[in-house]
């Protein structure tokens, strides 16, 4: 890719994996997003925090587990993630149950780094 | 009657509908309802309460992929797919709270 403008990219991940798609899908497009060379960030909410969670053992229900994807994101320069304080204290969850390093912050500073954004992408 | 939920219960509102409506019997938590399986969440006490009135299952493969079969609350009996069947095989209706 040419020299270009550098953007904040957010992917904004709100749901649980494997009852839907969307969990794999963000990933997939981040992986995708992390060819262009852009100021990526990735932010786990709500539910979106189960994601992370260590111990994910998919063998009986036939499906893939991405789980350990999310260690491999540092090796693309994806280095930015965030999961929502109030997210895991509702879910009883602690970092230490998480599968990759990331940034704890509230609910009102992951909306202030959303604001700071170029481009934000929902799933 | 067998009442099969498949919903975060922390997302979304089926699991309390189903635990306003639900005349004593039988909860199967399947897919992302089995978060409601786990201990320490803000949906746990709701659901050692239901355990008064209902005798509530959680299917394992489901809870297994998502990382909470080790950490289920004391009460709530795990099913392979071969109970699932047998579940549904002894109830005498169901209902999935979609």
């Amino acid at each position: 890719m040419s020299e270009g403008t550098i953007k904040k990219f957010m992917f904004v991940n709100r749901t649980a994996p494997y009852g839907t798609v969307y969990a794999l899908e963000s990933l997939e497009v981040v992986l995708i997003s992390a060819a262009f060379d852009q100021d990526v960030s990735l932010v786990f909410l709500g539910d979106g925090v189960w994601q992370l969670k260590k111990g994910q053992q998919t063998k009986a229900i036939e499906t893939k587990n991405f789980s350990p994807t999310y260690r491999a994101l540092e090796g693309y320069d994806i280095e930015k993630l965030y999961v929502e304080r109030e997210a895991l204290d509702a879910r009883g969850l602690a970092e230490e149950d998480l599968i990759v390093d990331v940034t704890v912050l509230s609910s009102a500073e992951i909306g202030k780094l959303m604001e700071e954004q170029d481009v934000v992408l929902s799933f | 009657m067998l009442h099969i939920l498949n919903k975060s219960p922390l997302e979304r509102p089926a699991f309390d509908a189903c635990l306003r409506i639900a005349e004593p019997g039988s909860l199967l938590l399947i897919e992302d309802a089995v978060y409601a399986a786990a201990r320490g969440t803000e949906v746990a006490a709701r659901v050692q309460a239901a355990m008064g009135r209902h005798k509530v299952y959680v299917l394992l493969p489901d809870a297994e992929a998502r990382a909470i079969a080790d950490r289920l609350i004391d009460g709530v009996t795990p099913v392979g797919y071969d109970g699932f069947v047998d579940l549904v095989a002894t109830h005498n209706n169901c209902q999935s709270w979609l």
